[in-house]
Formats: C-alpha cells, sequence, structure tokens
C-alpha cells in the first residue's frame, strides 16, 4: 500500500445506535460500528466481508454520512469530511456515490428510468432537460443498456437490470469513490458474474475506487485488492487479498473460509465450524469478541481485548494468537 | 438396491393471472431412490419451488397441476383425495423452508409447537410429549430447557431453523422436502446447519430432496443433482458426473459463473435473462441465451435423454440420432 | 415525426402505465359491485353535468297555482309548496353536490397529505404536533363539528364545503403520515439522500407522489359521507341558503307536508340514498382493488 496516496481514510469510526426499550431503557446501544479504521488507495476495491451484526451496511452509510457516525474521523482526499454542513458535502456527494444490495427497492417505483439516472444531474448541475436527457443516453449506453430503456419503470427491469441502473444513476456525477454495498446479492449467480464484470470494467473506465462490501468471500477473492474482514463491529483482519487468502490468520477468518461450501464434490473438506450464534451487537462478549466462538480461545481472550498486530508489511490481525 | 421413492412424471404445473397463464412447469420428469439425497437447483423462476409444492399437493388456485403423476411409494399423489395427503403431509412427507420464522407462529412458545406437531402424530395429548420435545431439541443440539419456553422471536435464524428441522424429522418422514434452508442464514451458520442435516439424515437414513441455488451447497451434500431452467428439467445426474462432466450449455454457464475462492479465471455470465413464463421461449427455452443453439433449438423441445449411464440431458446438442 | 407518429410514439412510452391499468380494469371487471357503484357515480355525474340543459322547468320559479302537485306527466315528481317542480330541482340539484364533493376533496384531500407527509417524514416534535391536531379534531363526532363550523360560518354553499373540509382532513392526514412512514425507509430515498436532494425535494417530488395512492382510495369512499354531511347540513337550515335545490335542504322543506304530500322529501331523499350507495360501491371495490394482496 502506498501510503503517501490515499485517497480516503477512515480514523476511529464509531457507530452506536440507542435502543430505545420504553421509559426505563438504560442507554442501551447497539455497537454496530466500533472504532474501525482503514485507508483506500484510489483505483483499489477495497472489499468489507462480514456475516450479520458484523457492521460492514452500517459501515459503508456512515462513511457517505448517510447514516451520521456517533465519533471518528472521514478524511476525503486530505479533508475531514465529518463535520461539513449539508452545503459543503455537496460537492463530496459528487464524488462519493453508493449502490445498494436491494435491486427491488432501491429505485423508486413511481419514476421514470430516465429521471432515476438523471436526478443527479438535476440537483447538482444547471442543465437543460435536453441535455440531462443527453447524458442519460451516453450513461446508459456505458452500463450495458439502450436508449428505450429510458422511458420505462422500474418494475418492467430484472434484478441485473435494475443494478446496471443503479450504477448508471452513481456514475451520472463523475464520482471517484463508488460504496458498493453487496451490489449482487440478491441477483442470480449467472447474473452476478456479468454485473461484477460490468463492476470491474466501468471502475477502469471511470477510474474509480470501490469499497465493496460483502458476505461473499469466493467474489472478494475475484475482485479486491485489499480485504478487512469484520465481526461484531470491529475489523479482526486486514490486509491485501493474498494475505487473506493464503494466510489467513484470525480464527474467525479461516472459519469464514472453510464454511463456505466448494462447489466440488469431490472436495468434502471436514470443516472447522465455529460453535453458536453470532452474539448480539447490544452486548458484545467481554474481551475478544470472538471468544465464545473461537475453537482456540484461551483464559486472556476472555479477558482482555486484543491488540492490533502487524504480522506482515500491511496484513493486521486483532488476535491474541493470530494462526500465522 | 434401492428403489425408487417418488416418481415424478410429465409435471405440468400453470398459473392462471391477469397477464395470462403462467406456464410454470413443462412436463418435469425425475426420480428419487429411497435414501438418495436428490438436489433440485436453478436459479430463479426456474420452478424448483414449484415442483415441490406441486409434491406435496399444496399448489392451490390460481395455480393448479394440468397434467402429469407423482407417484410416492407406489401412490399417484395427483389423484389421491385430500384426507389421505393430510395424513401423508407432515408424517411421510415433510418439508422445511426458506423462511423459517414464517413457519412458526409468533404468539405460541416454541416448545408448545413442537409439542403439536409430535401429539398430532402420535395421536396424544402435548402433556404427554414433553419428554419428545426435550429429546426432539437435544437432537439439534439446543438445550431444552432455555429453548422450550422461547417464542420464535426470540430466535436467531439458525435457531430457528434448527427447530424446523427438529420438528420436520421428528416424524420419522420416508421424505424430507428442504426448500433453501439455508439461504437467509450467514455462511457460518450455513455450515452449522447443512452438517446438522447431514449428521441427521445420515443417521435416520431419510430420503431428501434438497432445493437450492447454490451449486456449493449441492455440491457437498447431494448424491444426485437436477437441474431446472425456466420450469423445465435440463441436466440430471450423479453429482460428481455432473460437476466433472456437464453437458447442457445452461449447466455449463452455471459453472463458470460461479466464484471460487483460490480460482482467479475470468467469470462468465449467461447473458440476457430468465424469460417470461407467460410467453416462454418456442422449443428449448433456454434457446435464446444459448451459446450453442441450432436451428431445430427454437421450434422443438429436447427430450430428457440418457446420454451416459445416469446422466440425462435435455439438449438438441446431444443424443438425437432418431432424428 | 408526423402526427400519427408522435401520438403512437407516446403511447408506445407511455406502455407501463397502461399495463398497470390493465390490471386494474381486470381486477374491477370481477367485482360486480364496484360496476354497480361505478355506473351509478357515473350517471350521476353526467346528470348533474347534462341534466340542467334538459329539465322541464326552471328549478326556481314558482308556479303557485301548480303548488303540492303529485307525481304526473307533468311534473314527474310532483311539484313542492311552492309550486317548483321537484325533478327539476332534483336534476339540478345534483351539480350542487358534485361542486360540494370535487371542492371538499381537493380542500381536504390536499391539506391532508401536505401535513400528513410533513408529519410523517420529520417524525418527532412536528409529528407529535400534528397528532394531538388530529386527536382534537376526531374527538368530536365529525356532524356535531360540521354543525359547530356551519353554524359558527353561517348557511351558505362556500361555508359548507369549508365546514365540512374542516371535518374530513384528518382521516388523510394519518393515512398520508402512515405511508410517509414506510417511504422514508426506502433504499431508493437513502439513493437520492446520497446524491444530496434536498429535504424539500426528496418531499415533494419522491414521498408525496407514493402517498397520494391512498389518499385518493380514502377520498373515493368517503364521497358518500361528505354528500350525507352536506345533507345533513341542508336539512337543519345550516347549509346551503334556500332557494338553492340542494337535496338536503329539500327533504328538510317538505317536512311538514310529509304525510300528504309525500313527495316533496322522498324524491330527493331517493336521490341522496342512490348517489351515497353507488359511491360507496364504487369505493369498496377501489379499495378490494387496490389491497396489495388481492392484487395477486
Amino acid at each position: 500500500m502506498k501510503m503517501d496516496e490515499i485517497l480516503i481514510e477512515i480514523q476511529n469510526l464509531k457507530k452506536y445506535f440507542p435502543l430505545k426499550r420504553g421509559i426505563f431503557s438504560k442507554g442501551l446501544y447497539v455497537h454496530a460500528v466500533d472504532d474501525v479504521s482503514i485507508q483506500i488507495p484510489p483505483r483499489r476495491i477495497f472489499s468489507i466481508v462480514g456475516e450479520s451484526g458484523s457492521g460492514k451496511t452500517t459501515f459503508g452509510r456512515t462513511i457517505l454520512r448517510l447514516i451520521e457516525p456517533t465519533s471518528g474521523k472521514i478524511i476525503y482526499k486530505g479533508r475531514n469530511i465529518m463535520n461539513l454542513n449539508q452545503k459543503e458535502m455537496m460537492t463530496f456527494r459528487k464524488k462519493m456515490q453508493i449502490v445498494f444490495q436491494d435491486p427491488y427497492n432501491s429505485l423508486h417505483p413511481r419514476r421514470l428510468v430516465k429521471d432515476i439516472i438523471g436526478e443527479g444531474l438535476s440537483i447538482h448541475e444547471k442543465i437543460s432537460s435536453g441535455q440531462i436527457l443527453e447524458r442519460v443516453k451516453e450513461i446508459l449506453k456505458k452500463v450495458g443498456l439502450n436508449e428505450d430503456h429510458m422511458f420505462r419503470y422500474p418494475h418492467e427491469f430484472s434484478g441485473g437490470q435494475r443494478q446496471r441502473i443503479a450504477m448508471a444513476r452513481a456514475l451520472i456525477l463523475n464520482p471517484e469513490f463508488i460504496v458498493l454495498d453487496e451490489p449482487t446479492s440478491a441477483l442470480d449467480v449467472s447474473v452476478q458474474a456479468t454485473i461484477v464484470d460490468l463492476l470491474i470494467e466501468l471502475k477502469n473506465t471511470f477510474s474509480l475506487t470501490y469499497l465493496f462490501i460483502t458476505h461473499n468471500l469466493a467474489v472478494v477473492d475475484y475482485i479486491s485488492d485489499f480485504v478487512a474482514v469484520m465481526y461484531l463491529g470491529q475489523i479482526v483482519e486486514m490486509g491485501s487479498k493474498d494475505d487473506i487468502f493464503n494466510s489467513p490468520s484470525h480464527p474467525y477468518t479461516y472459519a469464514l473460509l472453510s464454511a463456505i461450501p466448494d462447489p466440488d464434490p469431490k472436495k468434502k473438506r471436514s470443516r472447522t465450524i465455529p460453535r453458536g450464534e453470532i452474539p448480539s451487537a447490544v452486548n458484545p462478549p467481554e474481551g475478544c469478541r470472538f471468544h465464545p466462538r473461537c475453537p482456540y480461545a484461551k483464559e486472556i481472550c476472555k479477558r482482555s481485548e486484543p491488540e492490533i498486530v502487524e504480522i506482515s508489511k500491511g496484513h493486521l490481525v486483532k488476535c491474541h494468537f493470530p494462526l500465522r | 438396491m434401492n428403489g425408487a421413492l417418488l416418481t415424478v412424471k410429465n409435471l405440468k404445473v400453470v398459473f392462471h393471472t391477469y397477464r395470462g397463464t403462467v406456464h410454470a412447469l413443462d412436463h418435469v420428469n425425475f426420480t428419487v431412490l429411497k435414501n438418495e439425497r436428490f438436489g433440485i437447483i436453478g436459479e430463479t423462476g426456474c420452478g424448483k419451488s414449484v415442483t415441490s409444492l406441486a409434491i406435496m399437493r399444496l399448489i392451490e388456485q390460481p395455480g393448479e397441476i394440468v397434467e402429469g403423476e407423482i407417484i410416492f411409494d407406489g401412490k399417484d399423489l395427483v389423484k389421491t383425495q385430500e384426507n389421505t395427503l393430510n395424513t401423508i403431509r407432515g408424517r411421510e412427507i415433510s418439508m422445511i423452508f426458506q423462511e423459517p420464522l414464517s413457519s412458526l407462529n409468533p404468539v405460541m412458545k416454541v416448545g408448545f409447537q413442537i409439542g403439536e406437531s409430535i401429539a398430532r402424530i402420535k395421536n396424544t395429548s402435548i402433556k404427554a410429549c414433553k419428554n419428545d420435545i426435550a429429546e426432539v431439541l437435544r437432537a439439534v443440539d439446543l438445550d431444552p430447557d432455555r429453548v422450550a419456553n422461547l417464542y420464535p422471536h426470540e430466535l436467531s435464524g439458525g435457531m430457528a431453523q434448527r427447530i424446523m428441522i427438529a420438528m420436520a424429522l421428528s416424524s420419522k418422514p420416508k421424505l424430507l422436502i428442504a426448500d433453501e434452508p439455508t439461504s437467509a442464514l450467514d455462511v457460518t451458520i450455513q455450515a452449522q446447519i447443512m452438517n446438522l442435516l447431514d449428521d441427521l439424515v445420515s443417521k435416520m437414513n431419510n430420503t431428501v430432496i434438497l432445493i437450492t441455488h447454490d451449486l456449493g451447497v449441492a455440491a457437498q451434500f447431494c448424491d444426485k443433482i437436477m437441474i431446472m431452467y425456466a420450469g423445465t428439467a435440463v441436466e440430471q445426474a450423479k453429482t460428481e458426473e455432473l460437476f466433472a462432466n456437464p453437458l447442457h450449455p445452461y449447466t455449463k454457464g452455471l459453472l463458470k459463473a460461479i466464484p471460487r475462492v483460490g480460482n482467479r479465471d475470468r467469470l462468465t455470465g449467461i447473458p440476457g435473462s430468465v424469460p417470461d413464463l407467460v410467453n416462454p421461449p418456442s422449443g428449448c427455452r433456454f434457446h435464446p441465451r444459448c451459446p450453442n443453439a441450432m436451428k431445430i433449438c427454437s421450434s422443438q423441445k429436447p427430450a430428457l435423454m440418457e446420454i451416459n449411464p445416469g446422466h440425462l440431458v435435455a439438449c438438441h446438442l446431444y443424443g438425437d440420432e432418431n432424428g | 415525426m408526423t402526427l400519427t407518429e408522435k401520438i403512437s410514439d407516446f403511447i408506445e412510452k407511455r406502455k407501463p402505465i397502461l399495463e398497470d391499468w390493465k390490471h386494474t380494469f381486470f381486477l374491477w371487471k370481477r367485482t360486480k359491485l364496484a360496476i354497480i357503484g361505478t355506473v351509478i357515480v357515473i350517471v350521476f355525474v353526467l346528470v348533474a353535468i347534462i341534466g340542467p340543459f334538459l329539465i322541464p322547468y326552471d328549478p326556481l320559479s314558482q308556479n303557485m297555482s301548480e303548488r303540492l302537485q303529485p307525481p304526473s306527466l307533468r311534473h314527474f315528481f310532483g311539484t313542492d309548496q311552492f309550486g317548483r317542480d321537484i325533478f327539476s330541482r332534483v336534476i339540478s340539484g345534483a351539480m350542487i353536490e358534485v361542486e360540494i364533493i370535487i371542492i371538499v376533496s381537493i380542500i381536504s384531500g390536499g391539506i391532508g397529505l401536505i401535513l400528513g407527509v410533513i408529519a410523517g417524514y420529520f417524525g418527532g416534535a412536528i409529528d407529535e404536533i400534528l397528532m394531538r391536531a388530529t386527536d382534537m379534531f376526531l374527538a368530536f363526532p365529525s356532524l356535531i363539528l360540521a354543525m359547530a363550523f356551519a353554524a359558527m360560518l353561517g348557511p351558505s354553499l362556500i361555508n359548507t364545503i369549508i365546514a365540512i373540509s374542516l371535518v374530513g382532513w384528518t382521516v388523510f392526514a394519518r393515512l398520508a403520515r402512515a405511508e410517509a412512514m414506510k417511504v422514508k425507509t426506502q433504499p431508493y430515498i437513502e439513493a437520492i439522500k446520497a446524491l444530496g436532494a434536498s429535504k424539500t425535494r426528496i418531499i415533494s417530488i419522491h414521498v408525496t407522489p407514493m402517498c397520494v395512492s391512498p389518499v385518493l382510495v380514502q377520498l373515493t369512499l368517503r364521497m358518500g359521507t361528505v354528500i350525507l354531511t352536506a345533507a345533513s347540513l341542508g336539512f337543519l337550515g345550516l347549509g346551503v341558503r334556500p332557494p338553492l335545490p340542494e337535496w338536503g335542504a329539500m327533504v328538510s322543506d317538505g317536512r311538514s307536508f310529509l304525510l300528504d304530500q309525500w313527495w316533496i322529501s322522498t324524491f330527493p331523499g331517493i336521490a341522496i340514498a342512490i348517489v351515497v350507495l353507488g359511491f360507496n360501491l364504487l369505493g369498496d371495490g377501489l379499495r378490494d382493488i387496490m389491497d396489495p394482496r388481492l392484487r395477486r
């Protein structure tokens, strides 16, 4: 990782959601994102992997301040955008966009595709509707759709096509950074591959940087440059793709990798599957959050939270006893 | 040698909607042997769930079974009366669904619901089943004292699915149909549940039909796999044979589209999208998206034919020697 | 492009909307009562618009020599105590009812929609204030409240409309609020926020259109009630001023003649009943159609 060229740096980001349990709620919080720090170099794909409760979805949204972080810094090209007001954020909104997981609800059901895609332009630029239409046509071509699709409603399109429309909407403002929140998880496998390829193509055409959020490690292996594994609001392991897949060092990373059922019947692995359920993020376990499910947990794991250790250049693990 | 437990012949199911008739299943044929783990794999709209509902005779208006036979243990279920079917469902054939929480009554305790289903089968009161309930919960690695008194919303997805599996297997069914049992679960929980299912089914020797879109899950669990596309069965083979030697262009496309850890080869999707089943493509339903489509493909439906022993394909590329 | 080309192009592009309407029409055809209701309403509206051109007599002109005549070929519905032709008055009165319905719908629907969307979208204190306000209005039986407003404002067509609107808006506000609360959590709203849309833009362009449907359905359902309320106010003398042929007032006019000259109250009364029935049937049918579960 070139340390001098970082597009986005997140420092100690926290997001706690207060739990409202009636008049007697004792200030309980869901620790959705609990002190996360990452650095994303430009024109790279940085993936965040995790299961439910990991906080990855909340994290993606807090970076864009769609959800306001509780504390921390979001530094975009050297500028901390945490405390900017609505107006000041507008410039950054053009540069930082997001594509959501649910293709069926992320497009306004009662608006024509051309209006959905052109919305960004209507908001940010003072150009005529004719010009907006032209830009929409251009973008549609780039995402593999055509002009006729402009005058239709989202419900006439398949899941894959809707994600293309969502990409078009994000791209029309010429962003530099896009958060992709499980963009293919709701799609059929045969379509996923096409959309993933499209994402890579668009990244190269437009020199984009992606934060790719997913639970699917196989896709992560296919496209990422860097990977961070999240568990219960914290990053437990982070590094380059090779670091994570060739030398997984956190027991959770290892468990995730071995839990994936291999589409090869000859490889029936005996898997070390973590016991138990994913705990709630309201009262995370003491010490290392993974200790109740960790096959290697020792006394110290129950009592104290592990430090972050750099086991090789750029490869960080939060564990008392990393596997490597 | 195992005999056939379930034979589905020429099953045709349609749904009558405002837009027209949806041809959900088009002459589906397959056989499931006793003690076999049979996987039905397909993507959205392929008809896999409709197939399982048809087997359970749970298809209701505006859907109907137009043609075909579903021969379960010698009886044709299509011709069987509703009251006989009621004794088969939940007893000889059990089913588990994708969303376990939707299958549980939210206002009743879990223990009570398990008790209900056991009591129905044993024809006793729920009170008398207390030990059975505990046994059932322990069989799926849940602590009876803690879990029996919980309400469904207090359960995690994994726990709820364990309970569904427990309830489904408690009647010692001849056939268990699992419709996407792990699709709504996290990867690590999915692994737990599939392991559990594997253990239990091995012990009890049930016949299982596993319906899923996940080829990985099917590869690890099933003995034989049937691939469905747009309401038709396109390929059937033993699992190892299917993965090693896929014949149908759709199967090949599917296998090339799955990302695998450690595999950095280019992923290729299948262009186009699943067809509208109100107006399905003529001839072979896959032909508009098929890289190997020939002239005959748009006019004539390919029949399911055995190309290698135990390996059947419905494709004009193969075995059309008789013209 | 020639005109025909332009038109067919326009239709092509709007096809998706037509698809949706086809579905609605299909469901509508299946509901016999909805059809009856629609027919009644359509006839009612036609009568209101065209009727006044076809009536045999001037609804306002008095003719004392013809007073209190029973229904006959000359006077289909008979005459009242002033010799006015009841049939002509009933027909002319239809237009008054139509005016009332339309304007009340626009005002109460409009106020309700706007306030409801704002309350639902912003939540918090704004929502609380609105909810308490609707509670206050809903605490009174609607007719009594309408009577109170009408009495305060004085009897006239405009005041009747205002009074009924003031009573009716709360229902629409609640509906719009519920819908707005659902809509604001949807991913497509988040997406638009990510694009930098201002709250005004989100509310006006994205949230409000989604709230219009349930409000429209409810408006139709309540049209029957609006007529009844207007007629009640008219009957009580709090509504439209005489000699305008408002049906409720006409029923009231015939009160003292009910035993011997029953036709003076009865025909306007029947008109009210039929029209209210028509709207209710239409509204029920509409609600069934709009019910997303039944749409499957």
